[in-house]
């Protein structure tokens, strides 16, 4: 028997219930639920809330390829500081997620971390190139749920129309990045007014709704499942909405810094602002959090995506897109939305628990018995996020200085404590 | 004032304090030896990391008859091109005691970012599509003193005629010409309008011929031939045919009318009437202009020692 540990006088959130009660967990389970547990570790938990640990679909970890801006274990440290049990790693990596070997280094190295769950994906596309399909049959056996090609869009829709047929087959998922590359050269921020004004190259919403229309089309036509990764514009949560509507396989997510930062930000030129697809305007922001409310969107999804100091001192048209997000997603969203602690709890945990297929052992309710995978957290601490003190190896935070409310305080993955009140443990 | 990155960033004082002191530059410019030891002691750094020889000598020449020390950084010829990064360029400059630096780069922002990582002035010479505040200041300047009116271009209508889209000139011109009053009307074909230009305050006319005669400045700008590959615009012909000051447009012009350009200019494409058989050509003028101006620009920003030292004359 191990050591027990006790979270006591919780407040549970639990999809049927929101409930204050003891949390006794042993063995990498819950073992007991209820008023005065004792256990061998206690933690408490008063006036915080404990649910499903979260689950990020949408994880870029560097490695294997460019270690220097992040590891699978400073990425995994990131995650469990932000309360995730779980991260889709994303699979443009070099080499790229698309054959058995790398996926299984990804894992290994995930398990070796051991911080929190780290569930490689596939690529669409052999080495992302978009030219010839990936071995989806192989991946599919070695575990892989979700294939994207994240940071290029399928462009060619006959391949897309396979790999929907294929994912249809095999009971995976594809995730589509849309954009539309051709209408995308060079640009550097969101095709709107203050773009224009900059004289940057833009980057305009059609890119992006042309082909959340068009993939919409093609699982009309193949019944294959759908994922839309970080969708950005009001047109687009429209499309998605009607689509829902129905009854096609689709789901989205929206990332923390879509729903809290606008374009006009880029009147700095500071690329720690650039991201893929760009920030847009305060209306595609109200757009997207109303898709959050009516469950149009099912989860939030960090695009973590660290990058090296120096890539980002880079003119803003060739410094690299994107921005980190696991350590500061909760509290982002939280200042950014109002949302109860259910709905809270199922945009960062339930839902894509249940798009990356590890409903098994991800998202399930606080429960006896159930895995203890467990983010323990609150939404009204305020704090100032400093970029030096995240432990991902980059530090390219747009929320460097930012004020924020919300708070993960505790992380248990796999029935282990491995951030206390804040701190990793390893 | 510490930098010089947009004019946004420029008061109306401002840009009539810079055009007045202009004018004392013009000044010491018709000297027989044009020359003040206004910034002696002073080192600036032309760092241009896109070709621009034409800007580059005048701002050196400006700096040069302030009696400032003048480096000059080719990005062509430099550690850039072996992936230094910005950062590192700059502080290793800063690191040899520069107080001003000229910056031109093809990327939009550039200036700005170097700002941050430098205690020097920074003087944007050029950046991307976005800002050429001292092209901007200094037809503001030309066309001001052509009408006499010094702090104002109210009542005056100013034709800007090209490729607005990619133009930094463009930017800076339609910020100072309207803050000073004037009324802007943009000529281009619409592929090279901006987006959102309903946004800016401006008119749009989509032809040379609805405008050629009742306005105070046609302003040209150069032709990029290089859009030509992007599909910018369907042929040169047909951009020539709508868009150029050719020799029948130029009769119509009113008699007061100025033509102007920042140059090069592309004969035959843009123009097709010889500049020199317009009587309101000021082209040349707009040259001896940039360098009165990049003088004013970079005494106010460095602050020289006093006006005094501009009437010192002569080679301290």
């Amino acid at each position: 028997m191990s050591q027990s540990l006790l979270l006591q006088n919780v407040t549970v959130v639990n999809p049927d219930a929101v409930f204050v009660s003891d949390v006794l967990i042993q063995n990498g389970r819950v073992s007991a639920i209820g008023n005065g547990l004792t256990g061998d570790i206690v933690v408490n938990g008063s006036g915080l809330y404990a649910s499903s640990g979260f689950v990020d679909l949408h994880t870029h970890l560097r490695e294997p390829g460019k270690e220097e801006a992040e590891t699978i274990e400073s990425g995994s440290r990131a995650a469990a500081l932000g309360g995730y049990t779980a991260v889709v790693a994303m699979p443009n990596t070099d080499p790229a997620q698309d054959n058995v070997a790398t996926v299984a280094f990804v894992r290994e190295q995930g398990i070796k971390a051991g911080l929190c769950e780290v569930l490689p994906s596939g690529c669409i596309t052999v080495g992302r190139l978009g030219e010839s399909l990936a071995p989806f049959d192989q991946l599919a056996k070695v575990g892989v749920t979700l294939c994207t090609d994240d940071g290029n869009g399928v462009q060619s829709e006959s391949l897309m129309q396979q790999a929907l047929v294929a994912a249809k087959k095999l009971n995976i998922t594809m995730a589509q990045h849309c954009e539309v590359s051709e209408m995308t050269i060079g640009a550097a921020m969101h095709d709107g007014e203050c773009c224009s004004h900059l004289g940057v190259p833009g980057w305009p919403a059609e890119a992006e709704v042309q082909m959340v229309l068009r993939d919409i089309e093609l699982v009309r036509r193949t019944g294959g499942r759908l994922h839309l990764l970080h969708l950005s514009t009001a047109e687009s949560v429209a499309l998605v909405r009607d689509a829902k509507k129905e009854g096609l396989p689709i789901t989205a997510e929206v990332t923390p810094h879509h729903l809290s930062l606008q374009d006009t930000l880029l009147k700095s030129f500071n690329p720690i602002f650039k991201v893929n697809p760009p920030l847009r305007t305060p209306r595609d922001i109200e757009a997207l959090k109303e898709g959050l409310a009516d469950g149009t969107i099912d989860a939030v999804a960090t695009d973590h995506a660290p990058h090296a100091g120096h890539t980002k001192e880079q003119p803003l048209d060739v410094a690299p897109p994107g921005m980190l997000g696991l350590e500061t997603a909760l509290a982002v969203v939280n200042t950014a939305v109002t949302l109860d602690v259910q709905k809270l709890a199922a945009l960062m945990s339930w839902n894509p628990a249940r798009i990356a297929r590890l409903e098994s052992h991800q998202g399930r309710p606080l429960a006896v018995g159930e895995p203890a995978n467990i983010a323990v957290w609150d939404t009204t601490s305020v704090w100032t996020v400093q970029k030096d003190a995240l432990a991902s190896k980059s530090k390219n935070t747009p929320y460097h200085g930012m004020a924020v409310r919300g708070r993960v305080h505790h992380t248990i993955f796999n029935g282990e404590l491995v951030v206390h009140e804040g701190k990793a443990l390893k | 004032m510490k930098h010089l990155l947009d004019t946004h960033d420029l008061s109306i004082d401002d840009i009539v304090n810079i055009l007045d002191v202009a004018d004392r530059m013009a000044e010491v410019n018709r000297r027989q030896v044009p020359k003040v030891p206004a910034l002696k002691g002073k080192t600036i750094a032309t760092v241009f990391f896109e070709d621009s020889t034409r800007t580059r000598l005048s701002f050196e020449t400006a700096a040069r008859r302030l009696s400032a020390d003048v480096l000059t950084f080719l990005a062509s010829s430099s550690s850039v091109n072996k992936g230094e990064s910005l950062r590192d360029t700059i502080e290793t400059l800063s690191a040899m005691g520069v107080q001003a630096f000229v910056v031109r780069h093809k990327s939009s922002g550039v200036p700005l970012q170097l700002s941050q990582w430098t205690d020097a002035s920074v003087i944007n010479a050029g950046d991307g599509w976005h800002q050429h505040p001292t092209q901007g200041l200094l037809d503001a300047y030309t066309i001001t003193r052509e009408f006499g009116t010094p702090t104002s271009l109210a009542g005056r209508t100013v034709a800007i005629v090209g490729d607005i889209k990619h133009s930094r000139v463009a930017r800076s011109n339609i910020d100072l010409f309207t803050r000073l009053g004037a009324r802007v009307v943009l000529v281009a074909p619409p592929s090279l309008l901006p987006s959102h230009v309903e946004t800016w305050p401006v008119d749009v006319r989509s032809t040379m011929d609805d405008v050629i005669d009742n306005v105070d400045v046609v302003y040209l700008l150069r032709m990029q031939l290089e859009r030509m590959q992007s599909a910018s615009i369907p042929n040169l012909a047909e951009y020539t045919r709508l868009y150029a000051l050719t020799p029948e447009r130029a009769a119509v012009l009113q008699d007061h009318a100025l033509l102007m350009h920042p140059g090069p200019m592309n004969r035959g494409v843009e123009i097709t009437v010889d500049p020199a058989d317009v009587a309101g050509s000021r082209i040349l003028q707009q040259v001896t202009n940039g360098v009165s101006i990049r003088m004013a620009v970079l005494f106010t920003l460095l602050g020289g020692d006093s006006v005094s030292s501009l009437t010192a004359g002569g080679e301290a």
